[in-house]
């Protein structure tokens, strides 16, 4: 990076330091913070849209849609992370290739699973294994969203699903009274007033996403924590111009900072989307709050 | 005139460039085991199987990348076609030859070795960390001797020293680098020879690129560059 950087054993203090941190392999540390913002701010809605078509299905009036919601709560919520990390992603990433296989080379006559392997033609590939890396990594970036977004979805649905049933039922009558039909008085009377309730539970659940970014390596997309753990790994003088002892130390209290500063700007924004919530509501937060004010 | 042949070089460029797109083999590695495969400073993805692999594919004509995975998921990302070959320090045995396949081995059986804070421990006792998914796990597992497993090498390194466990049994070559390294750690003379040697890991139906990586070795082999490698990242014996 710098000019002084060609021979980094004669450097000591800061200026080693300079060159240390400027390395390629710490530039890929860096970007990975990028990765996991980018990864959490796109889980979240994808999450909460899962949720919310979950909770609504768990307490439709039509059976089998009942059933279905129910089971997709009861069924992810039961399953351990990384089992759906391992398993349900490499099926997933099957099912699509698999189906693109059948579109795009219907003349192929082997045999789509021979013992173990799992053999598609080399057009039906997800992505094309002659496509430059950054879409495979888009790819299996997307394909954690997209499990993550289930996996949350779930855990999501079920606090939905509790804040709906939260919100006093004497409100429903009222909409019904006043001639609403079942489609108005949920958006326009359920709706809005559920977030009070399903706030304390989803903003848990977001915590909880934010530390589960590990997970993501088991699909080939390098987080902070693999970083931090490969950086901070002990650096022998043979395979390395800065070696070091075993740092890792300080690359998790790094993590910790991240984590803490995080954590601490997620807690000041979900404060003030309870306080905006909460405005002219007759629930309970929101009444204790108009009194105080 | 003019007009007409430069769409259809065009095309044939394009359609030579799908042709040869095809060729492009995936290397799958896990990046965490010096000197066979580690990241470099620049980030890239270096050491003795970076060298050998870009050494092989020339030979065998073949484009090849390089992606990292982790070692616990290696095996069911290859046979789900996320790569096509495992260059990672992977030895061959009965367990991993009845999922995956394997070409001949590029380096001979590199015989295990025991790293611990005191030169006289006695490993039948002790408490011995290794890699998990490894030969060596499953080596202490048969003996019945009291295991802990650790995601990485570093990790089980980093046990001893924490006094979680008593020794760390790895490949020689890895201990031999760690040893040279830290002036705290020494190599126990008791040696185990487990595990038949060092290949590429491939889907069973991939014949094609086996043959092809077979041979590239074989060449290899033949004309001494192989051990030259050998010799240069100190990883095994010599052939």
């Amino acid at each position: 990076m710098f000019s002084y950087c060609t021979d980094p054993s004669t450097l000591d203090g800061l200026a080693w330091l300079s060159c240390y941190l400027t390395t390629g392999k710490q530039f890929l540390f860096y970007t990975s913070f990028g990765t996991v913002l980018v990864l959490l701010f796109i889980t979240a809605p994808v999450a909460l849209a899962f949720g919310f078509g979950g909770a609504i299905a768990a307490r439709s009036r039509i059976a089998p849609l009942r059933w279905i919601g129910k089971t997709y709560i009861a069924m992810v919520r039961g399953v351990p992370d990384i089992v759906y990390f391992m398993f349900f992603v490499i099926a997933l990433d099957q099912g699509l290739e698999w189906l693109r296989h059948k579109w795009k080379c219907p003349d192929w006559d082997a045999p789509i699973r021979q013992g173990s392997d799992f053999l598609v033609c080399a057009e039906a590939k997800l992505p094309l294994s002659s496509s430059p890396q950054i879409w495979h990594e888009i790819y299996n970036f997307s394909l954690a969203v997209f499990t993550f977004g289930i996996v949350f979805g779930a855990f999501s649905a079920n606090v939905l699903y509790g804040a709906m049933r939260a919100v006093p039922h004497a409100q429903i009558e009222t909409a019904e009274a006043y001639g609403m039909s079942p489609r108005q008085s949920f958006w326009r009377v359920l709706v809005p007033q559920m977030w009070m309730y399903a706030l304390p539970g989803l903003s848990n659940l977001w915590m909880i996403l934010i530390k589960a970014t590990p997970l993501l390596f088991l699909l080939g997309v390098e987080d902070i924590v693999y970083w931090a753990r490969e950086l901070g790994g002990t650096a022998n003088p043979r395979f390395t111009a800065y070696p070091h002892g075993d740092w890792r130390l300080w690359y998790f209290l790094a993590l910790l900072v991240f984590y803490l500063l995080f954590t601490r700007l997620s807690e000041v924004v979900l404060a003030r989307i309870t306080r905006r919530l909460s405005h002219g509501q007759a629930v309970l937060g929101g009444a204790q709050r108009e009194t105080a004010a | 005139m003019k007009k007409l042949t430069i769409p259809a070089a065009a095309l044939a460029t394009a359609l030579a460039g799908a042709a040869m797109a095809q060729d492009v083999v995936r290397l799958g590695t896990e990046g965490a085991y010096p000197p066979w495969n580690f990241i470099n400073d620049a980030g890239e993805v270096d050491g003795f199987e970076r060298e050998l692999g870009d050494e092989l594919c020339k030979r065998a004509e073949l484009t090849c990348t390089w992606v990292t995975n982790d070692w616990d998921s290696i095996i069911p990302n290859l046979v789900s076609g996320n790569y096509d070959a495992i260059m990672a320090g992977m030895s061959v045995t009965d367990e991993r030859d009845a999922v995956i396949d394997f070409t001949q081995a590029y380096t001979p059986a590199d015989p295990s070795k025991y790293i611990s804070l005191s030169e006289d421990m006695d490993v039948e006792t002790a408490v011995v960390a290794a890699q998990t998914n490894t030969i060596q796990a499953a080596f202490v597992a048969d003996q019945g001797w009291t295991l802990v497993e650790f995601p990485t090498p570093e990790e089980t390194i980093q046990a001893v020293r924490d006094g979680e466990a008593d020794v760390v049994l790895a490949d020689g070559s890895y201990l031999d680098a760690a040893a040279a390294e830290n002036d705290d750690l020494y190599l126990l003379e008791r040696i185990e020879k487990i595990g038949g040697g060092v290949a590429v890991g491939l889907r069973e139906s991939d014949g094609d690129l086996r043959a092809a990586l077979d041979a590239a070795i074989q060449s290899m082999k033949d004309d001494g560059t192989l051990n030259a490698m050998i010799e240069k990242w100190e990883v095994a014996t010599l052939w």
